[in-house]
């Protein structure tokens, strides 16, 4: 059943509407978890777009499985999803910064704050990022330290190949991730792909992945898949590599690829002296986790992660 | 007048980022002035630069108090500007939120790093930043409760108004808070415009900013006293929402006092031209900040007032 959890008339005979999908066995007696997949904060990320299709596709077919309410959110930021805005258009925000919002306050804050009353008292979230149009990443959880001990065990089981568990920055707390987490919903956030692309395998990786934690907390009994052992890693194992230039990145190295210390991973080309500008080495030994989509860059745009450490 | 590059960032595409500073009088760090973080803080960078015109013909008269310098910086992002969009132009991020940034990091954090570097150290730091919903404010200085704050100082500006505002997570990654927790006296200066050039306001902010430098000691001037603030909590203020979507017409404006239940604006329909919704003062008070869109969604926060306050 489709519910609007948040309705705002827009000035010309439009309504801002941020709509969810409710699945729950025939004659359900409410008495299962409840599990929450959320995604669109960003209006540029689309990897969730198919996680919500596939989700709701798989558990609509074998619904006798079904033992739990299964919630789809699969746009908070409608109006940026439709105009390939990042933030919230018209106000030029960046919606994962306003969290938990304000009953009270500014439309985008209400909006917040109404997301955050409609997951609350849920079992688990799943927050499906997509890095942006950049950046390239291999399927993550993120998890902050001060939140580890109690995700980790929910993201070891989500089937994806990486769980970056980093430092706490101030600012984070402004996330719906955050938010949900301090009011007690456990949440992961996942980030995946590339903005504006779907990457449908990594999609299909990560649903298979939601039906694992769906059948751990009881809201699914049937087959699911043994999920990968992801690496788990601190930020102490991550290296960047940063442009010091501008111009176009070619990138010598494929995403995931194994590299060593000194290996170049990339060039920086000036197109209009036909020189390079600069050639980009990797910092470590370890795993490219992150990787430059987009050739255009500045000083100081990053052009990959790499994690520490023998994944061959 | 000394005229520096204090931060370069190279581009392949277009010209190079200079952001300027201009260093007026010789000494102690006293107080630093930043305008344009965003592109459409053309009014802002106008404060500035003006700013600038004054300070030069004030210390070619010898008005600067010696063991002091002044550093103005008015335009940090012209690159966004000239192209007419508020934040980087490559990858949308605001650099007024990568403070206190970082010289190895992204983009707009070596920005940031870049211009912390230089302004750091000041006894007073001076900005004039936007906000980022579009609408007019009475003149004020902005503080954030960092606990570092002082509310005696901002009075010295001899604006009408002084708000504290608690900060929130995304509040620590600005200037004002990064130069307050860095030991710099810190003060957001909000005159009525952004994107527009108000002059009389742009001169207010001029004058508030030459009164404040004399009252500290560091410049010779005579200035008009201005206003004894009135200080206030941003808790302090009422959002008065619309309650209909529409066309708004707006009837009242910033620095106006009002009663309960005068009408502040009418929402008028927008293919149809009735009014279909009034927005009524819910208390007496004084309009602190009015939208001035043309268009409100339903639940914009049209006004703000101070209330039971009166002129």
């Amino acid at each position: 059943m489709v519910k609007t959890v948040v309705s705002v008339g827009l000035p010309v005979d439009e309504m801002l509407q941020i709509r969810k999908q409710t699945i729950e066995p025939e004659g359900y007696d409410g008495k299962g978890k409840r599990i929450c997949i959320v995604t669109g904060t960003h209006g540029d990320e689309l990897e969730g777009q198919y996680v919500c299709y596939e989700l709701g596709r798989r558990v609509r077919e074998q619904m006798e499985h079904l033992k739990g309410t299964v919630e789809i959110y699969p746009s908070l930021n409608p109006l940026g999803m439709d105009s390939i805005t990042r933030g919230i258009p018209m106000f030029d925000l960046d919606m994962n910064r306003i969290f938990p919002g304000n009953e009270e306050g500014p439309v985008p804050e209400y909006v917040a704050s109404r997301i955050i009353k409609d997951i609350e008292g849920a079992d688990l979230c799943v927050d499906i990022h997509a890095s942006n149009i950049f950046l390239r990443e291999i399927p993550q959880v993120r998890v902050s330290e001060m939140t580890a001990r109690s995700l980790l065990p929910f993201a070891k089981r989500l089937n994806i190949d990486y769980v970056w568990v980093h430092g706490a920055a101030t600012v984070l707390e402004a996330t719906l991730a955050h938010s949900l987490n301090i009011i007690g919903v456990p949440t992961l956030v996942v980030e995946m792909g590339v903005g504006m692309r779907i990457t449908t395998e990594y999609g299909h990786q990560l649903v298979d992945g939601i039906f694992c934690l769906m059948k751990d907390m009881g809201i699914w009994d049937g087959d699911t898949i043994e999920p990968k052992k992801p690496i788990i890693s601190t930020d102490g194992q991550v290296g960047f590599v940063n442009a010091n230039h501008s111009g176009i990145f070619l990138p010598h190295v494929d995403h995931w690829d194994s590299i060593h210390q000194g290996q170049v991973i990339g060039e920086i080309l000036n197109p209009l002296e036909g020189k390079v500008e600069e050639v980009l080495f990797a910092p470590c030994d370890g795993m490219v986790f992150t990787l430059r989509e987009y050739p255009i860059v500045n000083s100081g745009s990053l052009i990959a992660r790499v994690l520490g450490g023998d994944y061959h | 007048m000394r005229k520096e590059i204090i931060y370069r960032m190279g581009n392949t595409y277009r010209d190079d980022l200079n952001i300027y500073g201009y260093y007026f009088g010789k000494g102690e760090k006293s107080a630093c002035v930043v305008g344009a973080m965003r592109g459409n803080e053309v009014q802002q960078m106008y404060v500035c630069s003006q700013l600038v015109k004054t300070l030069k013909a004030l210390e070619e008269r010898g008005a600067f108090v010696s063991g002091n310098e002044v550093l103005v910086i008015p335009s940090v992002n012209h690159s966004s500007m000239n192209i007419g969009k508020r934040f980087w132009a490559v990858d949308n991020t605001d650099i007024n939120r990568m403070f206190p940034g970082y010289d190895q990091g992204e983009t707009t954090q070596r920005i940031a790093a870049g211009v912390f570097d230089v302004v750091q150290h000041y006894s007073y730091g001076i900005q004039f930043p936007s906000f980022y919903m579009p609408g007019d404010f009475i003149p004020h200085v902005r503080m954030m409760e960092t606990g570092f704050q002082n509310p005696g100082l901002a009075n010295l500006f001899g604006l009408p108004y002084v708000v504290i505002r608690k900060p929130r997570p995304v509040d620590t990654t600005t200037l004002n808070y990064n130069w307050q927790i860095w030991d710099t006296s810190a003060f957001s200066l909000y005159t009525n415009a952004t994107d527009q050039i108000d002059a009389t306001s742009a001169t207010q902010a001029v004058a508030s900013v030459l009164r404040f430098l004399v009252r500290m000691g560091i410049l010779r001037y005579t200035s008009h006293s201005g206003y004894i603030a009135t200080v206030l909590h941003e808790e302090d203020l009422a959002n008065v929402r619309s309650d209909a979507a529409g066309i708004c017409r707006r009837l009242a404006k910033p620095g106006q006092e009002v009663h309960r239940g005068d009408v502040l604006a009418q929402v008028i329909h927008p293919l149809e031209g009735e009014v279909i919704s009034q927005i009524l003062s819910p208390a007496g008070g004084i309009i602190f900040f009015s939208h001035n869109g043309p268009l409100v969604m339903e639940g914009t926060v049209v006004f703000k007032i101070i209330k039971r306050l009166h002129q």
